[in-house]
This record gives C-alpha cells, structure tokens and sequence, in this order.
C-alpha cells in the first residue's frame, strides 16, 4: 500500500524552512526540521587522480578540507552542521577508499565535538557506479556488490546518513531531454525509475538497518538538474526543464516509500514537493551551490529548506582561504538569518521566505513550480494519482497548469520562444494512454531498447 | 522557389517527410548529389546559426538533424558513386572514468548536421581506444568530453597518447564543464570548444589547417 496517499503538509503557510511535521534527531542531538535551519558542506578533491598510488595524497586532500571547515565553523558557533561525503567514482568502486575517506572525515568531525562542542553529523553519498557497465546492470554484478560494501563501509566508519544520487532511468532520460519528448521523460522517470528505485532502496533500507543508520534521500539531479542546467545553457526550454522537475518527485518519492527518512538530498530541487508529501526535513542548495552549477532557483530553494548546502565545492585557494572554509562560512551566514526570523516566530520566517519565493518566482519556470502553493498543487496530483505513471501525467498536466495560470496572471516572465512548449507538453501528455501497460507497449517501440537492460526494470 | 531551395526550407523546418520528398524529386530529375549535399547542408547551417543565437532549442535542431539523415539516406548511394566524402572524419568521446554524455552527444549532433563522419565512441572511453579509431576511420578530428575534474587527467593522457600516436594531420578538440582553453593549452590539445553551439566553427577552423 502506498503510505503517502495524502499530504503531510497542505498549507503552504506550513511549508516554511527550518519547520518540519517529522524532524530527525541525530546522535549527537541535531534536530533536522526541529526550527534551525543546518548549513550542509560538502567539498570535492581539485584536479587529481585516484588510485592506490595517490590515496595517501586524497587522504590529505580530504584531512585538510574537514579541519579547515570545522575550524572555522567552531569559530562562527552554527548550532550544527552537516557534513556530506559524496564520493568519487573511484571510492565506490574501490570500496575501501571510500570508507577511509569517511573515517578521516569522522574523526575530524568527533574531535571537532570534542574540542569545540561543535555537534555535526555525516552523510555518505556513495556514487551510483552501476552505469559504469552500458547497458548499466542494474540488480547484481561486482558494481553494484561494490556500492553495497561502500554504503555498509561508511555507515560503520561514522557516516549517519546514507543518500545518494541513483541513475535508473537515466539511459532514456538523458535522450527524451535532447528531443524534448515529455512522454519518454515520463516513463524513464516514473516507469523505469520508480521501479529502480523500488528495489535499489528497499536494499539500502536493509543496509541502514544493519548498520543502524539512517536512509536519508535520494534526488533527480541527473535528470531534473540536468534539465536545468542544459535550460540555463539555452539547449532546452526552462518550462520544459520545470515540468521535468515536477514529475520527477514521484521518483524521488520511491526513497521515502521505503523507509528513507530524511533530509532529502541537496540536489533535488524536487524537495519541496516531497516534503509537502512526506513530512520530512530536506536539504536544499541553492545561491550558495553557485560554486558547483548556476540555477534559477537561488533564493527560493531557501524557503522550504531544513539544511542549506553548497552542493560541492573543489579545494581551491581562494583570497579568504581554502574554497570549502569559505563555503562553510558562507552557509553558515546564510543559515543565522533564517534561524534569526524562525526565532522571531512563524511571521518573520514567513516574511524572509515571502522574500524568497518573490524574488525568484516570476523570472523562471522552474522557480515559478517550487513556490509553497505550487510544490502542494503538485503534491495533491501527485499522491491522489493511482499509480506512479498516473502520477507522472498528473504532475506534469498540473506544472503546466500552474505555468499557464502565472503568465496568464502576470506573474511569471516567459521568453516568446518558451510559450509554444506549454502547447506541446500538454498535447503529448494528453494523447498517452490511461493504462500503464497499454503506454508501455507503445513506448519501448519508441525508445532505443539496447541502452538498458529491460529485465532489470521489470519490462 | 527551386526544388533545392526548397529542401534547404524543409531542412531548416524539420520536415522530413517533405526532405525525404524533395531529396528525391531532386534525384529524379538528375541533380547532381554534390548539389544537393549542399542544399541539406545550407539548411542545417542556418539550423546551426540559429541554435547558436538561441532562437531554438536542441529538440527543433534534433529534429532538423533527423529530416537531414532521411534525406542523407536517399542520397547515399549516389555520393558513394561520385566519390564524394564527409568534409572530414571524427571521432568522439567522453575520457576514461567520466560517463557524462549529453554535451558530448551534442557535439557529435552539430558535427553530423555539418556533414562531418562521425564515430562516436560513447563514454569511459580509454586512449587506445581512441587512437585505434582515429587510425580505423582516417580521422581528421578527434574530440574529447571530461565533466569531473578528477577526470581531467585522463583527458591529459590521452592527448599525449593520441599526440605521440603520430597520426597524420589528426587535431584534438577538448570540451566539458571545468575545461577551459588554457588547460587546453596546458595539455597540448589544438582545439577547445567552450559549448556545443561553438563546436563546428572551431572543427572548421582546426581542420581547415589542418
């Protein structure tokens, strides 16, 4: 039975950062969606290679990113922080090297504690190495053993929180983006995905519960950012992009089904909606991710966030320092104002995050889709859906709607070039069929079925 | 209009069906394949050009590229007979350890519609892999995608692999996220593409002396 048939959450008034129904205390005594907004960093090697050879220099690489964040994060006294691990190819498929990097980061992390009383927590993000095979082979074989041992390994080395970046769907996604075809974008995302999704997490569950861990989330990103950033090169159309974004929550949904619990990683812009749905806390990165992509979404992202990240940043020396000390510091600024206003109560967080949603809402599409009134409208098509292929229709039909109805009202901006693509998304969803076998029949004649493996999602 | 002018017109609107139909209407009646070739590449040229000012979206040039390859598949037959080749031949990929493709495919979508031969390689592809293509096809060209910078490295060693391969009169072009021309430079690739939109113009300009 799907355990989210109604909304956690359906006043958007309710849908605020820092605030969520379902809060997740760590060990260390954080309380994610408890009324503090967390700063969540996370940090990524320069120009360097990763073998047996350069392990001992990665090592470093990493020691000197952690103690110079937590330096200064002790010196600016945040009430927490949330440090993501998210490993490089490489320390998944050499599962060891990623459990070291984490006992490095986790060590750091403890004495950081210790000296300072600086409470943090750690999230793992093993790599989703399953596409290193094409066609990816997505239920057994040395890579995915490998992300199992690395999930496993880092849980035990001192990461708390388990995430990741899961990729199922993504070899016909990736082609239904280049010809903007929603219909293909539907069945990567809510055919294909959501059964990947099923079954890789319903593992991960296994793996957290083992080690006595949490699941905390998954994202889109390879499918909704990589919209959005292919729409902020010009490649493809922003409404198009902020449709994909909508109908990518039912796949992301699949984590909290089975037993995810939050925060929602970073990268999936898709958040608000889950937590509308869920209840649970989620990160979110938005101006201060700047360092890692560009986005549309810079302030509104903030307002419903529970921790606030910079998505990654290399160790580079910038004039303040180390780029991952300047990040720190960054989010951690960012992190006080939105703690000042929750502080003040519910009407001063609701006049920072009226700022927020405002200043971005009416310049982009995929802004416009993530404003609290939007992410519940299209929470409710989404969880009143029967099945996940309805979900993904419904979702998309109700992101056009909204889109529709913001231009219409002058309150969002679309270039000339955008508005024929609210015809064409609605078309095509409107000539799929009701049932999902009946689309299933007709889409595997249209997608190049020698990209995936058709068993391994259950086709 | 004339027939060719025509099939330029149904290039640039993606029509393939009227491509398929004028492509042969223009064979039927003995237009020279080379003549033709142009009319589909004039087409696609200003496709390209309107891609690069942002005035379409990559689904519109997709679908132009597509009419193009009906019309091309008309066509075939008659340039083998005349002897007439793509401008030149390359090959493409995305470097070792990086599996990161849609820039890539991008690419590899321009250079078609301007009527280079394409081998794409895909992705994770190792540096003899690209020699041995580039040695295969005869290529003039090889382009190589990196979006990790941990996957930089691996765009270095296969330049210099693909420099110390000696292939005749072979250029490399290198693109991706966090590439920038002077790394290009660092690692001796004669070419670096910023975005898709500016891979044909620089192709052209590495080619041309090449």
């Amino acid at each position: 039975m799907n355990p989210y048939s109604e909304l956690a959450i359906t006043d958007p008034n309710d849908l605020r950062f820092g605030v969520s129904p379902k809060p997740l205390k760590t060990r260390r005594g954080m309380t994610i969606g408890g009324g503090i907004v967390y700063p969540e960093l996370n940090f990524t090697l320069p120009n360097m290679e990763i073998t047996a050879a350069t392990m001992p220099d990665v090592l470093a690489e990493y020691r000197q990113m952690i103690t110079g964040a937590l330096s200064r994060a002790a010196e600016l006294e945040p009430p927490g922080l949330v440090v993501e691990f998210e490993t490089l190819p490489p320390m998944t498929q050499v599962p060891q090297w990623g459990i070291d990097v984490t006992k490095v980061l986790a060590d750091a992390m403890e004495d950081a504690y210790a000296k300072h009383g600086l409470k943090s927590v750690l999230r793992a993000t093993p790599n989703d190495t399953r596409e290193f095979e094409r066609p990816p082979i997505m239920r057994s074989g040395v890579l995915w053993e490998n992300m199992l041992k690395t999930f496993g390994g880092c849980a035990d080395a001192g990461a708390e929180l388990l995430s990741i970046e899961s990729v199922g769907g993504k070899e016909v996604h990736d082609e239904a983006l280049q010809a903007g075809d929603i219909q293909q974008v539907i069945f990567a995302l809510c055919i294909m995905g959501t059964r990947d999704m099923k079954f890789l997490w319903t593992n991960l569950k296994k793996v957290a519960d083992r080690h006595g861990v949490k699941c905390a989330g998954d994202t889109a990103c390879g499918f909704g950012n990589t919209a959005m950033v292919l729409a902020e090169q010009k490649l493809i159309s922003r409404v198009f992009a902020a449709v994909v974004r909508a109908i990518s929550a039912v796949r992301s949904l699949v984590a909290y089904e089975c037993g995810a619990v939050g925060p929602g990683k970073d990268c999936g812009y898709e958040n608000p909606i889950l937590k509308a749905i869920t209840g649970f806390p989620m990160a979110m990165e938005g101006k201060t991710a700047a360092c890692a992509h560009l986005s549309p979404l810079g302030n509104i992202a903030a307002a419903t966030c529970d921790t606030w990240s910079n998505e990654s940043v290399q160790n580079v020396k910038l004039l303040g320092g180390m780029a991952p000390t300047c990040y720190v510091e960054q989010l951690i600024y960012d992190c006080r104002i939105m703690n000042a206003a929750l502080a003040e109560g519910r009407d001063s967080a609701l006049t920072l995050q009226r700022w927020m949603v405002k200043s971005d809402a009416g310049l982009d599409p995929q802004a416009n889709v993530l404003t609290p009134f939007n992410s519940i409208e299209i929470a409710k098509a989404i969880v009143t859906a029967p099945d996940n292929y309805a979900a993904g229709k419904a979702a998309a039909l109700t992101a056009v709607r909204l889109l529709r109805d913001g231009y219409a009202a002058g309150n969002l901006k679309l270039a000339p070039r955008e508005i024929p693509w609210l015809d064409t998304i609605q078309n095509s969803v409107e000539e799929m069929p009701d049932n999902e076998s009946k689309f299933i029949g007709q889409i595997m004649g249209a997608v190049d079925t020698s990209k995936f493996v058709a068993k391994d999602y259950l086709l | 209009m004339t027939v060719l002018e025509q099939l330029t017109e149904a290039i640039k609107k993606g029509n393939r069906n009227e491509a398929k139909r004028l492509t042969q209407e223009a064979i039927n009646a003995s237009t020279g394949a080379r003549q033709i070739l142009d009319a589909l590449v004039a087409g696609m040229d200003d496709v390209g050009r309107r891609f690069q000012c942002y005035e379409i979206f990559v689904p519109e040039m997709l679908i132009a590229s597509r009419a193009m390859k009906e019309a091309m598949g008309l066509l075939e037959p008659l340039l083998v007979k005349a002897g007439i080749k793509p401008a030149f031949t390359a090959v493409i990929g995305t470097v070792q350890g990086d599996l990161h493709d849609i820039g890539k495919n991008l690419v590899a979508m321009m250079w078609k519609g301007a009527n280079f031969g394409v081998v794409d390689l895909g992705t994770n592809v190792p540096a003899e892999k690209f020699i041995a293509a580039a040695r295969q096809h005869g290529a003039t060209l090889v382009g190589l995608s990196a979006l990790l910078t941990t996957t930089m490295p691996a765009m270095k060693q296969t330049v210099t692999a693909l420099k110390e391969a000696k292939l005749q009169g072979l250029k490399v072009v290198i693109g991706g996220a966090p590439i920038t021309q002077s790394f290009a430079n660092e690692i001796g690739a004669d070419g670096f593409a910023p975005d898709a939109a500016s891979a044909v113009e620089v192709a052209r300009k590495l080619v041309a002396v090449a």
